[in-house]
């Protein structure tokens, strides 16, 4: 063969190659309060690596049991820590692999301009007809959102008032439909670098509520994924960082 | 481990939610097929899309729009709200209404069904004999019609029991009030509480199936009608 012709040939085969393993997909399964960021961080991510990103959303415990029958997914980010920490007892996650990838913080909102103030005096005068929150069997939010209540005494006040979403994303919807007036929502869906983005909010004081600990973790599935290691040190690294502090969590 | 007092509850919510649906969809369904059966007006094809409508739309449309509408900024909800009777997203009344949208073909369409089988002969029959419309209607069109009253009653009522998206956009999960079997099946699973989950879905299963035999078998017995 052609000298020139074989080492072109030898040459696009290794480009060929590179591209393959460099360009690698990876499915992950999303908390839905972290859509939005997510969504920043992996167009980032996969201009970057030129990896590819497959997010699926949805609430935790939904995707835990997609985990289990068998979903094909490689990375878990969760809206709780204790879900990853089951996946990996249950062999069905990397040992080693979890990591808090950001903190959530809870905010009482009202879409009404100047309905919530900024001690959240709006609770104790208990004049709303729904208080909105995530479902506290479920939604991590929704958990903290009824610590909360507790701290302040306002639990059986307002017990009849409380309306559920199945999750944070739907309590949230409750509020911004105006159904409820007011509700728990994440500061992540109100707010922007550092502002709330619309209507009205009390951002709750971290010492009422067991922190929102967010796990991150490698399934099973993703062990000899490159593409999801790389996705774990993407949101290890700065740049994610950046992404996750302007959408109001803590890290 | 078996079914638990909250578990009971929804139970309980669903019956009567399924229920006074399919009152309320008999009332309303039946003017509707008798006219869908009967008219010559070019507006027939428009009033049976609409009515057919929920069998294609997701239920998350439904109740999307439902709770939009319904909401303090929604006509209906501004409506409601001028009435003194406040917004309906989160009550037990609120739910009825998005069940009767959601089952309305179920019930109009096994009617209409009913109703164009008994053809113009019948009535002609009766109005010879001197029968007003009404009186037709109930000792004539009833009776003849029976077979498709009952498979939309049993229509509507299955299809409220299992109706899981509209409730769960527009209930706000409040035990008593809005909470139905299929949601608190949705919570069962999203809680990992699979023994609960498994109480409730096969119980759910069962129903669903022996409803439909009965249904199918009446069916073959009384073959034409309904």
């Amino acid at each position: 063969m052609n000298p020139r012709l074989s080492r072109l040939l030898a040459a696009l085969g290794a480009s060929l190659l590179a591209f393959a393993t460099r360009a690698a997909e990876v499915q992950v399964a999303v908390a839905a309060n972290f859509t939005a960021p997510i969504k920043d961080i992996a167009a980032q991510f996969e201009k970057d690596t030129g990896h590819k990103v497959l997010a699926a959303f949805g609430p935790t415990g939904g995707l835990y049991t997609q985990v289990k029958n068998g979903a094909p997914f490689e990375v878990f980010l969760s809206a709780d820590d204790t879900t990853p920490a089951r996946l990996e007892t249950e062999g069905d996650a990397v040992a080693g692999s979890r990591f808090t990838y950001a903190i959530g913080k809870l905010v009482l909102w009202s879409a009404t301009n100047g309905y919530v103030d900024d001690r959240g005096e709006v609770l104790k005068k208990n004049a709303f007809r729904h208080l909105s929150i995530g479902n506290p069997k479920t939604a991590p939010y929704g958990l903290a959102a009824t610590q909360v209540l507790d701290k302040l005494g306002l639990a059986d006040a307002v017990k009849p008032k409380l309306v559920e979403g199945t999750n944070i994303t739907q309590a949230y919807q409750f509020v911004a439909s105006g159904n409820a007036e007011l509700g728990f929502v994440a500061l992540s869906q109100v707010s922007r670098d550092g502002r709330i983005t619309g209507g009205s909010a009390w951002i709750v004081p971290a010492a009422l509520y067991e922190p929102i600990r967010q796990d991150a973790v490698i399934l099973a599935r993703g062990r000899n994924n490159p593409a999801a290691a790389a996705l774990v040190d993407y949101l290890k690294g700065p740049k994610a960082a950046a992404v996750i502090r302007a959408y109001g969590y803590d890290l | 481990m078996s079914l638990s007092s909250s578990d009971l509850a929804t139970i309980w919510l669903t019956l009567e939610l399924a229920s006074l649906t399919t009152v309320i969809l008999l009332l309303i369904g039946t003017p509707i097929a008798w006219w869908l059966a009967r008219t010559r007006s070019r507006l027939k094809g428009v009033v049976g899309a609409v009515v057919a409508l929920p069998l294609v739309l997701p239920p998350t449309v439904i109740g999307f729009y439902l709770l939009v509408a319904m909401g303090p900024h929604g006509p209906v909800g501004r409506l409601t709200e001028a009435l003194g009777l406040g917004v309906l997203p989160f009550t037990f009344a609120g739910l009825v209404i998005g069940s009767v949208f959601y089952s309305l073909p179920f019930v109009v369409q096994p009617l209409q069904n009913a109703f164009e089988a008994i053809g113009e002969r019948p009535l002609e029959v009766a109005a010879t004999l001197r029968a007003g419309p009404w009186d037709s209607f109930f000792s004539v069109v009833l009776p003849l019609a029976r077979p498709g009253f009952v498979t939309a009653s049993i229509l509507g009522f299955a299809h409220t029991v299992g109706e899981f998206g509209v409730v769960l956009m527009l209930g706000g999960n409040i035990p008593g009030r809005t909470r139905t079997v299929s949601v608190q099946i949705f919570d069962h699973v999203e809680a990992m509480e699979y023994a609960e989950a498994h109480w409730l879905a096969g119980g759910m299963l069962l129903f669903s199936f022996v409803v439909l035999l009965v249904l199918y078998s009446s069916r073959r017995m009384r073959p034409g009608l309904g």
